[in-house]
């Protein structure tokens, strides 16, 4: 789950893992031209330019080389901490300035923390291009706090958490989950942080991390939309360039994952949880650690089994054997370390959990033992392949594909090749795959639950205060 | 922004008219044309279309006036029941089938249902267009309504509402529309409860289909690589099929409860949330335009409003607070939201009561409006960015009945609001003293109710 300075509205961690599986869809064939321009800047910071003319806006965005998973142990959440105080001001920048004057300017700005990366944009109409670049490079380096902002914005980030994990059960268990897949690598610990650490953080804390990571040489800027590559090259040149590099700012160096010898298991009761739940995670490659094809066999894999009303899960829980109301699953590729892969799957009314598991069980073992169909690769590929086309609708995604590809150790070339390794998957890949990475000694196994004895409404009561 | 008329263009389809509109999108130092046109089939069925060749897609948006309020009573969620059946099957298509055509062929449908409106949505790639088109005729004339599909949507419908049920943010929106609008059909859910849900059937369905799916009172945007000549053949090939007439139950313009009024809702979670507001006025009223621009200095404008400053930066009670205006068919409401730790709760409901009364007794700066209107028009192009954000622009544009013009005169409307204009509608909008106020969590050391 990423963290982000604000957000209307929260989902369920579900929406947001498959959310974040069609964020790591990465480009296609069925465009062989190049979308994007790349170049690097004389101080290290690396530059994309993907134009898209059809209407007079741009997309600009940092992503800096730095994300929770490279913060000091006992200081989880400074990563995204920090990506809050950076809106509030610079020696240019009035203190909490920074998104009021991209509003002035018919712009809108966000930013988000994930285990990889701390990422800043703005959408602004391409003549203000040059100022959010000025304010974007200024904030690079000149970040000023006051301790009492500080004070307050830490009140903020715990709200943030209270409201993206302690209020629902199903975030509580993905963090339980996460935590309980990574015995060592700090992927287990959550991009939000432990509310004890994230009570104790100070503005010490956040300036050591800026100065750590945040450096040219550690950044990625990506511009999309109505430009073109000389105009952002002279503006990059100018707003960025000048910024010393720093040498020494490089991603720490992080706990590496032993070998796993048992699979886990961890339950959940909790009279909040609506319906009771399964959730597996499997630890997995990433495209930066996968062997050539494995990640893209993976990719495919989930799709079949997974995605959609002819997935099978869906056909096998849902619709032939009326196990569960929802399944799904998802494939966290695009890391820097190890990926991972996850399925849920919501029981009907009087199903155990175990019955649900053996389902979910015989459809895993099945692909393992007989493969896919030669009509399911060629639908699940149809699908990613058009999915990248309609991708092409968005300078927003696009913008993001690529900063994704980057910031996670991908080149530019591997990026727009991608569709040609999807294409090269056969069936049998796909279950070579499923043999290798859906192993139960990689996996833990998630429950959520009610309470035995209570009613299912015991949550909801009305309080005697109401007028009506 | 300006719109130009232009005259229109011979189609070779003697019985098309294409009305070419160029409505002009000005960015400061930039302008660039987005030419709208007005399609009307041989079948007389009408939609906007903004021709863009540049990507092989096709976008489409369409609705019909209806959505949950035409939900017959006892029988809240049946149009978002709808939403989920129209690809589970249709004309000789049973469910695996039709959504295994739909893989195959790399077609986006999808439907839902609002207050006011039951809409569509369709994507394809060009070259797919005409068997993709072909699918959404199916899906919009032609649905089976099959006893296994519908059951199986019955259960994740139950399901989600249970989930929703102990999701406090859910709980809080539901709790408050049902004590804001009594016995309104706007005071249900639009998906239902857990016993409608349940007594829904097939009938229920095809009832509300037959009488909400009808031309009169269809809407359609397009966007994409296609011309007015072929949208003009797929109008009437998808939607051609359709009654004539709807049959719309009558729906009497709702009057909010006043306020104030306050009702809390335990739940045990760390944190409370909480939804307050009360009536607002109907797009149509004079003082519309100027609520919206004072909305976005309260609670509309992120960090740039008054709510998120005083509650989020100078205090930091809350991550999110914010509000909006909704102008359904049959009332307006101004409505906000905050999420706070239970022990703070009465204290931010106390902070935001005090920006509403000051507002309403000042009326924001001047210096608040000029740069709410500088967001509010500067950022107008953003909504046109993408073939989709542009075919629900237009969509909804056409809902609203406000003309071709608008997109012109959009712009030139909220810079017309002078902050004496908007300090009387200040005063005339916001009841600090009448809130409707929910709260679901575990609140401790709350004020007086309201």
């Amino acid at each position: 789950m990423n963290g982000t300075r604000f957000s209307g509205y929260l989902r369920l961690f579900i929406l947001l893992m498959v959310a974040m599986t069609l964020i790591e869809i990465a480009p296609d064939a069925a465009e062989a031209k190049e979308r994007a321009s790349h170049f690097t800047l004389k101080n290290g910071m690396e530059v994309v330019v993907i134009p898209d003319h059809r209407a007079p806006v741009v997309t600009h965005m940092v992503w800096y080389r730095v994300g929770s998973a490279d913060e000091t142990p006992g200081k989880s959440g400074i990563a995204h901490f920090l990506e809050h105080l950076m809106f509030k001001g610079t020696d240019k920048i009035a203190r909490g300035a920074f998104s009021k004057i991209i509003s002035r300017n018919g712009g809108q700005d966000n930013a988000f923390t994930s285990q990889d990366t701390t990422s800043y944009h703005q959408r602004v109409a391409k003549d203000r291009l040059e100022l959010v670049m000025d304010m974007e490079a200024d904030r690079m380096t000149g970040l000023k706090l006051l301790n009492e902002d500080v004070l307050t914005e830490r009140d903020v980030i715990l709200e943030e958490r209270r409201s993206r994990v302690d209020n629902s059960p199903q975030s509580i268990l993905n963090e339980e989950l996460l935590s309980a897949l990574y015995q060592s690598h700090p992927y287990g610990i959550p991009v939000i942080g432990w509310h004890h650490e994230m009570a104790e953080l100070s503005r010490s804390d956040a300036f050591e991390f800026y100065k750590n990571y945040y450096a040219p040489n550690n950044a990625v800027l990506i511009v999309a939309g109505d430009v073109t590559r000389d105009e952002v090259e002279k503006l990059a040149k100018k707003y960025y360039e000048p910024i010393p590099t720093r040498p020494e700012v490089k991603r720490s160096i992080r706990s590496s994952e032993p070998p796993h010898r048992a699979a886990r298991r961890v339950k959940l009761v909790d009279p909040r949880a609506g319906k009771p739940m399964l959730e597996r995670l499997y630890l997995a490659p990433s495209y930066s650690t996968a062997k050539a094809g494995e990640a893209e066999a993976i990719d495919l894999l989930i799709k079949i089994t997974s995605s959609g009303s002819t997935s099978r899960f869906y056909k096998k829980l849902v619709i032939e054997q009326r196990k569960a109301s929802a399944v799904g699953g998802w494939y966290t590729g695009t890391a820097v370390d190890s990926g991972r892969i996850g399925f849920y799957a919501m029981a009907l009314d009087g199903v155990s959990m175990s019955d649900v598991e053996a389902s979910m069980e015989a459809v895993l073992d099945d692909i393992k033992s007989n493969g896919v169909t030669e009509k399911e690769l060629e639908r699940a590929k149809s699908g990613f392949l058009a999915d990248y086309v309609y991708e092409n609708d968005s300078q927003s995604s696009l913008a993001r594909r690529y900063g994704w590809g980057l910031i996670t150790g991908q080149k530019i070339a591997d990026i727009e090749a991608w569709p040609d390794r999807v294409s090269k998957v056969s069936v049998a890949d796909i279950q070579a795959a499923a043999k290798k990475f859906l192993d139960i000694k990689h996996s833990v196994t998630g429950e959520l639950l009610l309470p035995t004895k209570a009613k299912k409404q015991a949550v909801k009561k009305q309080a005697p205060a109401s007028k009506s | 922004m300006r719109i130009s008329k232009q005259s229109s263009r011979s189609t070779g389809l003697s019985a098309i008219w294409v009305a070419l509109v160029a409505a002009v999108l000005f960015l400061p130092n930039n302008a660039e044309a987005m030419k709208i046109q007005k399609v009307k089939s041989p079948g007389g069925i009408v939609a906007w279309l903004v021709e863009e060749h540049s990507l092989p897609l096709v976008a489409m948006r369409f609705a019909f006036d209806g959505g949950a309020v035409q939900d017959p009573k006892g029988k809240a969620g049946v149009s978002n029941f709808l939403t989920t059946m129209l690809d589970e099957g249709a004309g000789e298509l049973k469910s695996q089938a039709f959504q295994e055509k739909m893989e195959d062929l790399s077609v986006k449908i999808g439907f839902s249902s609002s207050r006011d409106v039951f809409s569509g949505s369709f994507q394809s790639l060009s070259k797919n267009l005409d068997a993709g088109s072909e699918l959404l005729r199916l899906a919009v004339t032609k649905p089976r309504f099959d006893a296994e599909p519908l059951e199986r949507m019955r259960e994740r419908l139950a399901a989600d509402i249970v989930m929703a049920d102990n999701d406090p943010n859910k709980v809080a929106s539901r709790a408050w529309f049902r004590l804001a609008f009594g016995d309104h059909p706007y005071a249900r859910s639009v998906d239902g409860d857990a016993a409608s849900i349940k007594a829904i059937g097939a009938d229920d369905l095809k009832t509300y289909h037959k009488n909400i799916f009808a031309r009169d009172t269809l809407n359609v945007s397009v966007v994409g690589d296609i011309t007015p000549e072929a949208l003009a053949q797929l109008l009437d090939k998808v939607f051609g099929g359709l009654p004539e007439k709807s049959s719309l139950a009558p729906v009497e313009m709702a009057s909010l409860t006043a306020g104030p009024k306050q009702k809390i809702i335990e739940m045990k979670v760390p944190q409370s949330v909480a939804q307050f507001g009360h009536r607002a006025f109907l797009r149509k009223d004079k003082d519309f335009v100027p609520s919206y621009v004072l909305n976005y200095i309260i609670g509309g404008g992120g960090f740039n409003s008054r709510l998120m400053e005083e509650v989020r930066e100078k205090r930091g009670l809350a991550y999110s607070v914010y509000s909006y205006i909704s102008p359904y068919a049959h009332a307006s409401v101004f409505l906000g939201g905050v999420a706070t730790k239970n022990e703070a709760m009465g204290t931010s409901l106390d902070v935001i009561k005090g920006v509403f009364k000051r507002i309403a007794e000042e009326g924001p700066t001047a210096e608040e409006l000029k740069n709410a209107k500088r967001y509010l028009t500067g950022s107008y192009p953003l909504r046109f960015d993408t073939n989709s954000k542009i075919a629900n622009q237009l969509l909804w544009i056409q809902i609203e009945n406000l003309g071709l013009g608008y997109i012109d005169e959009r712009n030139q409307m909220i810079e017309d609001v002078s902050i004496e204009n908007i300090k009387a509608v200040a005063k005339r909008l916001l009841q600090s003293d009448g809130l409707i106020v929910t709260i679901v969590g575990q609140p401790t050391k709350l004020g007086k109710k309201g």
